[in-house]
């Protein structure tokens, strides 16, 4: 075993060990929560054309029930004493002193994330109801987010990291299916593929790390793996967090694994919203969070997340920046969110519950801004370029409105939810310790001033300025069915954050998972006041850039940062070149070396008898008398070596 | 006459046997060649009895001739054979099994 350094001891302290009890009263039918949405996947996608005409309304309602569930579990929990409660299902694997059980953990960090998945998650199937009308694979499409949904679930439920793992691929084919949803574009085909292989390569960071827990600790319980991690040496940890953070930068598209997300935005708009707000991007987030007592033993770790972070949130921002697509600039964006999530992850104890709170913020946000493209979308006849935007907000008023809160909201304004939550994770930054925490705070200014900076330039573009449309656009505001979800999540937008953060009421409640922050602040920091100059100075800018003059209605040529932004500053190339041709490389020595290599020694060996049987049996030549000759020849031999042999 | 010269006539019909198969296509001259051979060999069996002073050449000259008679039965009905299908007696015309 090895010692500890005391900054690790000090924050192993911090660590909060879980323990749990059986789940009593209503938790104790907390499997309903995946029951529902697996109930209406498997109808809706079993059940065939037959539920074409309903499908949708039980693809509603299953979420929906799931959600209220959710609320019932929330306040059942609040008001019980013991927030740790895990409801056995059965057991999934027993293997002499092995044992994995199918267990549903409730707990306050699992139940934020059930009430951010299928609240969110309802509104997005709401809203598809509007946007999905004329797709004549609704149905389908339902049955898909259903299965979406409920792997989620399962994922943050899992009290174990094999049952945890099983959610993370559920969600990986759900993903999988839905950016492919409309197949029959090569492009949104490819794209799938790409999300399903990048995220293959995060996977395998958790399999390695599911593995190493086994074969270290003998169990891959969160109770088990929490209490051993601190005694089982730093060099176990530091792996086991380096390979958590290889997982969570596949599913939360950090770098270097975050060329899938800007093609995912194939997918149909809800899916995207539903990718980026409340499920899939927020699985990695989840899974550094939920395994903190790893992180507090592994430094190392801790600061290899935080600079992914810091890295992610100012890559996704430059590409936002230069996207003219209205999805990709707010894939970027999520990118850039996530990377803020992640650094706060890696911040420690002073980060995790921040890192959740931006992420139940930005679950509402995001989740609107994208809803509200869709609804752009929607309207502009599937035009997706901002460049054939602009004054759209005396048409659509409603959407330009939610959408303006959620924008309000992402930039950081006081009192809407981006400056509650943002804020702490960057002022968090500059007491870190040395000049790391300084330049990690730095960069992440930087980043709040980019991310005001494209939102600015995307709102121009899409609803000021003149109406650059194509002629045959006539725009006109979405069906209710797809406002009310906005105007939900603007409410979100706007409060969430104050209500989390004010009297301290999601640090409070979180503190038995991820510990309290050792340092409180005020609402006022330095770092927040500079933040909020930067992000102002962003947004005068970009009104420099995009409002005071008009948008022209083909891109410039841009600089060669804005050139590198487009393509998505060659995180393709990069794979391509480093990753793809050299695979490419050795699969073809591989085959050259099997050609002519292994198969080359089997048919030259094989081809040399051969040829010489083959010579040989001319001596079969039918003529009795040379037959003869042969066998007086053979005759005469053996006689002639008798004879040598006696004397 | 010592027994070494029945030895030595017993050689000189061998090879003349041997020769005879070896040169010859026509399938009765060879067959009676073979003859020469066995009856070669026994007359060397003889010799080395009369040499050796006991019996066992003698007896095993018996088993040879019994073996040639047998073998001159199925050997002519062989050739008869292949004479009535190909209507030719000679060896090399009967190459049909080979490579």
């Amino acid at each position: 075993m090895t010692t500890l350094t005391g900054r690790a001891l000090a924050d192993a302290v911090h660590a909060q060990a879980l323990t749990t009890v059986p789940a009593t009263g209503a938790l104790k039918l907390s499997w309903l929560l995946l029951a529902f949405p697996l109930f209406g996947a498997v109808v809706l996608l079993v059940g065939g054309r037959r539920t074409n005409r309903w499908g949708h309304l039980l693809g509603v309602a299953m979420p929906v029930a799931a959600f209220v569930y959710g609320a019932i579990a929330y306040f059942t929990l609040l008001g019980d004493t013991n927030r740790e409660q895990d409801r056995h299902l059965y057991t999934y694997i027993l293997v002499g002193r092995f044992q994995a059980n199918v267990n549903l953990l409730i707990d306050p960090l699992s139940i934020c994330f059930i009430l951010l998945i299928t609240g969110v998650g309802s509104l997005i199937i709401i809203y598809s109801v509007g946007y999905m009308a004329h797709d004549p694979a609704r149905r389908k499409f339902f049955g898909y987010m259903n299965l979406f949904i409920a792997s989620m679930l399962l994922l943050v439920l899992a009290d174990n990291y094999l049952v945890l793992y099983v959610g993370w691929e559920g969600v990986g084919l759900a993903s999988y299916l839905l950016i492919g949803f409309w197949q029959d574009r090569n492009s949104a085909a490819v794209a799938a593929k790409k999300a399903f292989v990048v995220n293959r390569v995060g996977d395998a960071g958790l399999t390695l790390a599911i593995f190493l827990m086994f074969s270290a600790f003998g169990t891959v319980s969160f109770t088990g793996v929490f209490h051993q991690v601190p005694s089982g040496g730093s060099g176990v940890a530091t792996a086991l967090g380096f390979l958590l953070l290889l997982g969570a930068c596949g599913k939360s598209a950090q770098v270097p694994l975050q060329s899938w997300l800007l093609d995912a935005m194939e997918g149909p708009t809800p899916v995207s919203a539903l990718i980026h707000a409340a499920t899939m991007v927020t699985a990695g987030v989840y899974l550094l969070v939920r395994s903190n007592p790893i992180l507090a033993v592994a430094p190392d770790a801790r600061i290899g997340v935080a600079v992914v972070g810091t890295v992610t949130l100012l890559f996704g921002g430059i590409i936002a920046s230069a996207k003219d697509d209205i999805k990709k600039s707010l894939a970027g964006s999520t990118m850039s969110q996530i990377g803020y999530m992640t650094l706060g992850a890696g911040l420690g104890p002073e980060g995790y519950v921040f890192a959740i709170a931006l992420l139940l913020a930005h679950g509402f946000y995001k989740a609107g801004l994208f809803l509200g493209s869709g609804s752009v979308i929607h309207a502009m006849d599937d035009e997706q370029d901002m460049r054939r935007y602009g004054g759209l907000y005396r048409v659509m008023p409603a959407t330009y409105v939610t959408f303006g809160l959620a924008y309000l909201a992402i930039i950081g304004i006081p009192p809407f939810s981006g400056f509650f939550t943002k804020d702490p994770i960057i002022e968090g930054d500059f007491t870190q310790h040395g000049t790391g925490g300084w330049i990690l705070g730095i960069c992440a200014l930087l980043g709040a001033g980019i991310t005001a900076f494209y939102m600015t330039r995307m709102m121009l573009m899409t609803w000021y300025g003149k109406r650059r449309w194509e002629a045959e656009a006539h725009p006109h505001e979405s069906p209710a069915v797809m406002v009310w979800p906005m105007i939900i999540l603007a409410i979100g937008s706007v409060g969430a954050g104050a209500f989390l953060i004010i009297n301290d009421r999601l640090q409070n409640f979180l503190a038995p998972v991820v510990g309290v922050p050792p340092v409180s602040h005020g609402f006022v920091t330095p770092a927040g006041i500079v933040a909020l100059v930067l992000a102002l100075a962003a947004v005068g800018l970009a009104w420099l850039m995009y409002g005071r003059i008009p948008v022209a209605a083909v891109a410039p040529q841009g600089n060669p940062l804005v050139t590198a932004a487009r393509k998505d500053l060659y995180g393709d190339a990069f794979n391509e070149s480093v990753l793809m041709r050299p695979g490419q490389w050795l699969t073809r020595l591989s085959v050259y070396f099997d050609n002519r290599g292994v198969d080359g020694l089997v048919n030259t060996t094989a081809a040399l008898i051969g040829g010489t049987s083959g010579r040989w049996r001319r001596l079969q030549n039918g003529f009795v008398r040379s037959y003869a000759l042969s066998m007086l020849a053979g005759g005469v031999v053996l006689v002639a070596l008798l004879l040598a042999v006696r004397l | 006459m010592s027994p070494v010269h029945y030895v030595a006539l017993s050689v000189i019909l061998f090879v003349i046997g041997a020769v005879g198969v070896l040169v010859r296509r026509n399938a009765i001259v060879v067959f009676m060649c073979i003859e020469l051979m066995l009856n070669a060999c026994n007359l060397a069996f003889v010799a080395f009895a009369r040499m050796r002073g006991n019996l066992d050449g003698q007896v095993i000259a018996f088993f040879v001739m019994v073996v040639a008679a047998a073998e001159v039965v199925v050997g002519l009905a062989i050739l008869m054979a292949v004479y009535r299908a190909r209507r030719s007696a000679s060896v090399d015309d009967a190459n049909l099994l080979k490579y």
